[in-house]
């Protein structure tokens, strides 16, 4: 008991110094906080893939589209019990800075796979009513107070053309890890306007989403449709919607991994202030760790008291830190809503901020307690200030 | 004024505590600096590979080469302009290419990378003087044969020199490897225009690139051609058109990273502050006897800030030294405004430079005003009887 007072006492020795430190501490964990946040936001999407959907889409790569008469050939194969398709139509609103995802869906199939975009059975009726109604996320509606009923138009980059639709319904995610941002529309009022314009390019689709009867067969499933379709014009590649999600968030790839090295780097910052505090407050006490040598401490005793005071440090940074994160990440998760439906701080996040800080508070011990066991009593005793 | 040296050796005084700060405000700039390297590095590569003299035309509204889709006939119209230049046996110096994006495992087994595989004419090398054959050789037309760029060959299986990669329902050899010096060329594979057009089933072209006579006619010319009902185009100076190919990613890395080097430098300043409060409490003495000799308070206060700013730029130092080593190092990422693999690699500018050392005299001044001015107001007595 005696020893953590006196610890205590001995962090707030020096109140300005150990509450700039503290805040120091603080803003760095927030800011670990925050990086890790981020990346986990990244990844939110392909996290929300659901075991049981395969993705189908061309071997080639995704800008090349597969015929709409592979649905019923997916479909008669074992262990599928449901198939449905969408295309990427990524249209622009006005401006190509109001970016947001734009697809082309099977109305009857899409939403009985995707369970967690909730739609009233309203709005349901309606887009299977009206050629060009579309279904948009509330966030996405939100951001350009698009209301039902209103007409949109979106200019189209890869089908040409200006492509008028009709908000019908809106949807709401199951949970809030669920994308609310989205605009789906008709894909079959895209492909009787393309069989107009441009024959050559209707009845293809971008990719097929697959429900699987059962999850743990989602390899051998993937194998069997990719070898229907082997040596055909267009061949397939299935994959979990795991990993096909995955495939487009490792576009940023790099900069994530680069995210990843600066949240290293600012453990880095943390030691390196809370080494500074301790390395100072050390020297300054010099004298006083002679003189608990000489009542008869041991080396340990002071070990504990530095090392403790470290960590106690260290603990009250990575407190306020967290807390910091906590307050900050509420208004940061209103303003990049539009680009991360999800950004909320993670479990792991605190415990790995709390690790980290425990690991810092005994690394910038290690100098100050190597100096106040070796220093010989009578040098300490005869350092005059 | 108290003297330089004064100040200069009273940062070497407290080693331990100099040194842990220099490192942090090095830390810091290291950062601040890296990720504008990155930007500029991007921007580099892509604004390198556009020219002044060549223009480009895609379909209206398509944005980029892959969602565009041009016709022969339309093809045809655009190589009769009187503005295109002409090589010295009278054709138009003008291609027709063909840009589509296939799917590659890296070699290290990294995942997949998404990759351009342009269909080019017997013009698109006369066109780029900057992509030069470093290896091997040409394709022979009507093979399945190709070359690819410097960035490609290293970082993807079966783009090597002899290897085979395939794509289209063949199998392509590379049989060349070619430097595009930096530019954007060096991420793609190169091929003859009919047999990528044979491949992918895709009777048309993606782009036009032309070479104008005289770079100043194109404005003109592209009024005129936009509103020529045949030619659904939109015209763009090549260089234009690569320059907008970094949007997306440099302002997403720019917001990044202005943003963590603001809340790092927080914490950089913070550790400026506590280093130079126990310079102050240090020297609490010292300073009364500079008092009493006759120095004025705001010669304490210059003396102490410009140690802080000292130590600061000492760490901004350090810091841009390191980070010039990443001048060194290539990166290769999806460039999301093209969706597909791009090869670019640091660089350092001398704005950088100048930036970086501001924001670390910035971070010195700001960490060591609150204690220099404290320093400034201790009063003579109280600070002699100090102990």
């Amino acid at each position: 008991m005696f020893v953590i007072k006196l610890i205590i006492r001995n962090a707030f020795r020096h109140k300005l110094r150990t509450f700039l430190t503290i805040l120091g501490l603080a803003l760095a964990v927030m800011a670990f906080g925050l990086i890790r946040t981020f990346i986990t936001a990244w990844y939110s999407g392909a996290d929300a893939a659901a075991p049981d959907r395969l993705a189908t889409r061309s071997a080639v790569s995704i800008i090349f589209p597969l015929p709409l008469a592979y649905k019923e050939q997916i479909e008669k194969i074992d262990g599928v019990e449901e198939v449905t398709y969408a295309n990427w139509f990524g249209g622009i609103y006005v401006d190509p800075q109001n970016f947001f995802a734009n697809f082309a869906v099977d109305p009857p199939t899409f939403f009985k796979i995707y369970p967690e975009y909730l739609v009233k059975p309203e709005y349901m009726e309606a887009f299977n009513r009206e050629r060009n109604a579309a279904i948009v996320g509330t966030k996405l509606a939100d951001r350009f107070s698009w209301k039902i009923g209103d007409q949109v138009n979106l200019i189209g980059t890869i089908y040409p053309g200006d492509w008028p639709f009709v908000i019908r319904g809106l949807y709401t995610g199951k949970d809030e890890t669920i994308d609310e941002t989205a605009f789906m529309f008709r894909w079959d009022y895209l492909d009787e306007t393309m069989r107009q314009t441009m024959p050559g390019r209707a009845g293809q689709v971008g990719w097929y989403v697959i429900k699987i009867s059962d999850p743990n067969r989602a390899s051998e499933i993937s194998d069997k449709i990719d070898s229907r379709f082997d040596n055909s014009l267009a061949e397939t590649l299935t994959e979990t919607e795991k990993a096909f999600q995955l495939s487009f968030v490792q576009m940023a790839g790099t900069i994530i991994a680069g995210l990843q090295i600066i949240s290293g780097l600012i453990i880095g910052v943390i030691l390196l202030v809370l080494a500074n505090t301790m390395a100072m407050s050390a020297r300054e006490r010099i004298p006083e760790y002679a003189y608990l040598k000489t009542i008869g401490f041991r080396s340990f005793h002071l070990v504990g008291l530095v090392g403790g005071e470290s960590l106690f440090i260290a603990g009250l940074g990575a407190v306020s830190g967290l807390i910091f994160l906590y307050l900050v990440s509420k208004p940061i998760a209103i303003a990049v809503a539009t680009f991360f439906p999800v950004f909320k701080p993670q479990p792991v996040t605190l415990i790995l901020a709390i690790c980290a800080a425990a690991v810092v508070g005994v690394a910038a011990a290690i100098f100050p307690v190597t100096r106040a066991v070796r220093m010989k009593i009578i040098e300490g005793l005869r350092v005059v200030e | 004024m108290i003297p330089f040296n004064y100040t200069v050796k009273n940062m070497f005084s407290r080693k331990m505590t100099t040194l842990l700060t220099v490192l942090g405000i090095g830390l810091v700039v290291f950062v601040f600096a890296a990720q504008m390297m990155m930007t500029s590095g991007l921007k580099r590569t892509l604004v390198s590979t556009g020219s002044d003299y060549n223009v480009i035309a895609i379909r209206k509204a398509s944005q980029t080469e892959m969602q565009s889709i041009i016709t022969l006939e339309q093809a045809s119209i655009l190589s009769a302009e009187p503005e295109i230049s002409r090589s010295s046996d009278g054709t138009p110096l003008f291609t027709k290419e063909i840009y589509v994006v296939i799917n590659l495992t890296k070699r290290d087994n990294a995942g997949n990378g998404n990759v351009v595989v342009r269909g080019v004419g017997p013009k698109s090398m006369e066109l780029r003087p900057q992509v030069k054959l470093m290896a091997g050789r040409m394709w022979n037309p009507g093979s399945s044969e190709i070359v690819a760029g410097k960035s490609l060959a290293e970082r993807f299986k079966g783009c090597g020199i002899g290897e085979t990669v395939r794509f289209g329902g063949r199998d392509w050899t590379v049989v060349g490897v070619f430097d595009a010096g930096g530019t954007a060329f060096n991420s793609e594979l190169w091929g003859d225009i009919d047999q990528m057009q044979n491949a992918f089933d895709r009777p048309v072209f993606s782009s036009l690139t032309f070479r104008l006579a005289d770079p100043a006619t194109f404005e003109a010319m592209k009024e005129r051609l936009e509103k020529d009902p045949r030619l659904p185009l939109d015209l763009k100076r090549e260089k234009v058109y690569y320059a907008e190919q970094s949007r997306a990613m440099s302002s997403f890395i720019g917001i990044m990273g202005t943003v963590i080097s603001i809340v790092f430098s927080l914490g950089a300043i913070v550790g400026a502050m506590i280093t130079m409060y126990a310079a102050v409490a240090n020297r609490t003495k010292e300073i009364g006897t500079l008092r009493s000799l006759g120095f004025s308070r705001f010669s304490i206060l210059n003396s102490f800030l410009l140690e802080s700013v000292l130590i600061s730029l000492s760490g901004g130092i350090l810091g841009l030294i390191a980070s010039s080593f990443m001048n060194f190092v290539q990166v290769s990422t999806t460039n999301w405004d093209t969706f597909s693999e791009l090869a670019f690699s640091f660089a350092i500018t001398p704005q950088i430079i100048i930036s970086s050392l501001i924001f670390a005299l910035f971070m010195g001044f700001i960490g060591g005003f609150l204690p220099a001015v404290r320093a400034s107001r201790l009063k003579i007595v109280d600070s002699l009887r100090a102990v």
